[in-house]
């Protein structure tokens, strides 16, 4: 079937044809510098201005030829999620496959189109390779393999959460965000490449790329046991921690972060509540120290001591103020960010190690603070931050201007008040958010309508509220205007709050970036309300410590000082928890641990009474 | 004086004696040792050693994640890389499911096609070398360095393109790389007259040739015999034919046959075959730009991929024959088992123990290159 024709016997002349090739030019090329194509894939080019430091690199590599090396002359920002560490390329081990670029999270690594090095015997450390933006030589080679969207192996996007649309939600307290199924969190896990950015930024260091590996494999059990590793409150913080594991996510610098605290909560709502208890209780010991502590206050910081503490064999007892246990995340976030019931299960796993919780208890009117010393090896002062911050403007004195925190805590303990039909919420923050969509809910309930305006001091893009909350409580009829700065509360003739009148906001801080806003009274207005809701902050309320022991404490600019095991200059007490650290349930977590681990390394060698 | 306890002892002939070819020139594609046991110049058995490549491929897949074992594969096979990077994917995305776009399976039919071109420029300069032209050798690797700049272009690599992965292809071509490819083909074409008078119409080549290493069909059917090597002894059995993957439906070649299946046939098929992957290319340059779409299905992040458990053999027509890849996974994020199914397995050990036999020790290094075998293949 060949289609050439061949002789048996060739003609004599046929080694004349030869002849030809000397007019010909040679299929040979000389040698010489030749370019190499747009998309080469030469040495290695790393921006250090947007590598990470995350190592995704260096698990994608299939030889292994990839080293994070510690360069202390890059920059370290654990909360954004940036490592001083760079990959250092082996080159003897090195195959060019470029998987390290098309993986590469913050596309800061490509391959450029330089090709050759060579070395002599002495130099063979020479294969061993930190990339930078200079190239192999220090001479700049255009890029050549970069990543492009089809080269792309990082997906970007997140799974969609299931919510409730803004007019089914609007007059309820039903929780908004549904939660992934099984389905949707395990392909939310498979984003994760594992570069444990986000253990780094946590307060608390939860082992987030585990238990998410572990939600990946379908094993959720193990995910809620990494999780009690380093948090017990995990319920809760599967639904209002403040994510710093999702800012520093390496995925979020380019696309939208892992939903780490979804899936945190995805697991612990797939696993049997009772369960959950068996694998908290793991890992306690079982012969008890016989020594006591005292905890004051039932929020996370006082409960995750209490929960470590009593894992450590040491007998427990939390004294709590009101009539149920929680703190802060019972009595100031609303039940539509967090349902009753997860905060009752969490709770409900560490009372059943033992935890005792004396309900309606108040330090400093039932019992006193030294009878706690007296009876207890340790007390954990965790009492939170209860007091609401005044404006102190003219007219916030009024029966109608009310702290965001108290109104919280009466919407949660169903303690009737009378709803306004319009109000004002002074503060940019999550909780001036929570009492103006916690209102804005009741509004409707009652009125069918929602009047709720909140001014805020900062520009919309600097609200301290996460953005979220932002979106969601304008979906939900709250007005909200930046830029504006209190001046008063205006009150007419029959002694009725009328409104708030604000200023609109020129700066905030001065040159010190102190706290001095400056502003322009020529750009007046009038917000209409019945009352007026200050959400402007809080600050703890110490009248239980007694007159004696403050005395003898250390304070520090009106806060409680303590070293940072949490210890107070007073040997038996520490303090734990928004009242030493600011508002924040996943850092009140981390400080109880801090507080736990200290007591109980104290207490195994000291009676602290005889310090 | 002889001692009284004295025994002759037998001696083999002088003239039979053992000759050891390779493992550094075994007139083969890369380090392979074969043993001959002669008698003068005829060779009375051959006995095939390989083992010098061997590094462990098949296992080293089994610790590797799916995405990782890419820049492994190719390296089974150096001279024609691109389907153990096609063939692996395959598997992988029939055990997946998934869908391969119709752009990225265009873009692999091109790349198929180039590497074969690619690879049997090779073997024609290499079985001209065991005959004593060398001209040949460097005309072939010199036009096969076209297509290395042709994938330099389109892969970014020149011999390890590592371009196709599970889903598709890594990039869609660069601007104006079909013009590119069509200038290549038109310079291989004027090329293959010089070709046919240095080496297929020569008649050093045929006497040389011809009868050397002749096999049946029958026997090529019994030891396993595939590719040009098959196609030599007239059957015209072509896994891209006759068990179509990709579009090579949609593809107009023919399964050019040869009857005499000796070292020349096999010579003459792969030369024929030259012509139909031209064919194939000129068609591809075509159509390509009419088929838009992605180049690459969606695939799950690489680091957190695990392939649904269950087995899988996935083929196509290599240059030297059928190359198939046998993939187990048990579920998890790396292969449980992978097993390549080489042609050259088959060509380089039994299939040339039993051509050899009864060859004349100058044929040796002649059979082994018409079979086309690549030792790092048959080693893994």
């Amino acid at each position: 079937m060949s289609d050439i024709k061949y002789k048996d016997k060739g003609s004599i002349l046929n080694p004349l044809k030869t002849l030809q090739f000397f007019a010909r030019k040679p299929v040979t090329e000389p040698l010489g510098p030749r370019p190499a194509t747009e998309t080469y894939r030469g040495f290695h080019l790393n921006d250090w201005e947007s590598c990470i430091g995350c190592g995704t690199c260096q698990k994608v590599c299939d030889n292994a030829a990839i080293t994070m090396v510690h360069v202390p002359e890059a920059k370290e920002d654990p909360i954004k999620g940036i490592r001083p560490l760079r990959p250092a390329i082996d080159y003897g081990r090195c195959c060019w496959c470029a998987l390290c670029v098309d993986v590469c999270p913050t596309a800061a690594i490509s391959l450029s189109r330089e090709y050759v090095h060579v070395c002599t015997e002495d130099q063979l450390d020479s294969y061993f390779m930190l990339p930078s933006a200079d190239g192999m030589h220090g001479t700049p080679y255009p890029e050549g393999w970069t990543k492009t969207p089809t080269t792309d192996l990082v997906d970007l996007e997140r799974e969609e959460m299931p919510e409730l649309e803004p007019q089914s939600r609007s007059d309820n307290f039903d929780e908004i965000v549904a939660g992934y199924d099984a389905q949707h969190a395990l392909l939310e896990a498979s984003r994760c490449v594992q570069c444990g950015m986000c253990h780094d930024a946590c307060p608390t260091h939860m082992d987030a790329p585990e238990y998410i590996r572990s939600i990946w494999e379908g094993r959720p059990e193990d995910a809620v046991r990494w999780m009690y590793q380093s948090n017990p409150f995990s319920h809760v913080c599967g639904r209002v921690c403040t994510h710093r594991c999702e800012t520093a996510c390496s995925i979020g610098h380019r696309g939208e972060p892992i939903a780490i605290r979804w899936l945190k909560r995805y697991a612990m709502d797939a696993v049997d509540h009772e369960r959950v208890k068996q694998i908290a209780a793991e890992g306690r010991v079982q012969v008890p120290t016989g020594k006591r502590i005292a905890v004051i206050g039932s929020g996370p910081a006082g409960l995750t001591a209490a929960f470590d503490l009593v894992k450590k064999g040491h007998e427990v007892e939390v004294f709590e103020r009101l009539e149920k246990a929680g703190g802060m995340p019972r009595f100031g976030i609303p039940e539509y960010r967090l349902p009753y019931d997860k905060l009752d299960q969490d709770i409900d796993v560490i009372t059943s190690l033992g935890v005792k919780i004396h309900y309606q208890c108040e330090i400093g009117k039932d019992r006193s603070m030294s009878s706690l010393r007296d009876e207890f090896d340790a007390v954990v002062l965790a009492i939170g931050l209860q007091l609401g911050r005044s404006t102190r403007i003219p007219g916030s004195e009024h029966i109608q201007v009310k702290a965001a925190v108290d109104l919280l805590r009466m919407i949660t303990l169903r303690e009737p008040f009378d709803i306004p039909k319009s109000a004002v919420v002074i503060g940019g923050g999550n909780v001036a958010m929570d009492i103006a969509r916690s209102l804005a809910r009741l509004q409707k309930q009652t009125y069918g309508e929602v009047q709720i305006t909140l001014t805020a001091l900062e520009p919309r893009d600097q609200f301290l509220a996460d953005p979220v909350e932002v979106k969601e409580a304008l979906e939900e009829g709250v007005t909200i205007l930046d830029s504006r700065g209190p001046q008063a509360c205006r009150i007419d003739d029959q002694g009725r709050l009328n409104g708030l009148c604000t200023w609109r906001v020129l700066s905030i801080f001065d040159e010190q970036h102190r706290f001095a806003p400056q502003y322009d009274s020529s750009d007046e207005q009038f917000h209409e309300g019945e009352m007026v809701v200050e959400a402007i902050g809080q600050m703890a309320d110490v009248s239980l410590l007694g007159e004696d022991l403050t005395e003898a404490l250390e304070w520090n600019r009106g806060r409680l000082k303590v070293d940072e095991a949490g210890r107070t200059s007073e040997p038996w007490l520490w303090s734990a928890g928004d009242c030493v650290n600011g508002p924040d349930v996943v850092h009140a977590v981390a400080d109880g641990h801090r507080v736990a681990a200290s007591i109980d390394a104290c207490l195994a060698t000291q009676d602290l009474h005889e310090v | 004086m002889r001692p009284e306890n004295y025994q002759a002892q037998s001696h083999p002939p002088s003239n039979e004696y053992e000759l050891f070819i390779g493992p550094n020139h075994p007139g083969i594609e890369g380090n392979y040792a074969f043993k001959l046991k002669l008698h003068g110049d005829v060779v009375l058995a051959g006995k095939a050693d390989g083992g010098y490549l061997h590094r462990g491929f098949e296992k080293l897949m089994e610790g590797r994640l799916w995405i990782q074992n890419i820049a492994l594969v190719p390296r089974i096979c150096v001279p024609d890389p691109v389907p153990m990077e096609v063939t692996y994917s395959m598997a992988v995305e029939d055990l997946c499911g998934l869908e391969v776009p119709e752009r990225a399976q265009w873009l692999r039919v091109l790349q198929l096609e180039l590497s074969r071109i690619a690879a049997h420029l090779f073997t024609f300069g290499g079985h001209a070398a065991t005959t004593g032209m060398y001209t040949t050798s460097y005309w072939g690797i010199a036009d096969r360095d076209l297509i290395l700049d042709l994938f330099e272009a389109l892969t970014g690599g020149r011999v390890y393109h590592i371009f196709n992965i599970p889903g598709g292809t890594r990039r869609d071509v660069p601007p104006g790389f079909l013009e590119q490819v069509s200038q290549t083909l038109d310079y291989l074409e004027s090329r293959l007259p010089d070709y046919d008078n240095l080496l297929f119409t020569n008649q050093v080549f045929i006497t040389r040739a011809k009868d050397v290493g002749a096999m049946t069909q029958e026997q090529a059917l019994e030891w396993g015999v595939t590719g040009p090597n098959l196609r030599a002894t007239g059957l015209a059995f072509d896994v891209r034919r006759d068990d179509p993957y990709l579009v090579y439906e949609q593809l107009e070649f023919d399964v050019p046959t040869e009857a005499a299946g000796d070292a020349w046939a096999r010579a003459m098929v792969r030369r024929a075959e030259l012509k139909q992957s031209f064919r194939i290319l000129r068609q591809v340059i075509e159509r390509l730009p009419s088929i838009g779409g992605p180049v690459r299905a969606p695939i799950p992040n690489p680091l957190a991929w695990n392939v649904p458990a269950g087995e899988t053999y996935a083929r196509v027509e290599s240059s030297k024959g059928e190359l198939a890849y046998y993939a187990v996974s048990n579920g998890g994020d790396k292969p449980y088992r992978v097993h390549v199914r080489g042609p050259s397995s088959m060509h380089a050990v039994q299939v040339l123990e039993w051509l050899a036999e009864g060859a004349r020790l100058e044929d040796v290094a002649q059979i082994m290159f018409s079979l086309d075998a690549c030792p790092p293949e048959v080693d893994r």
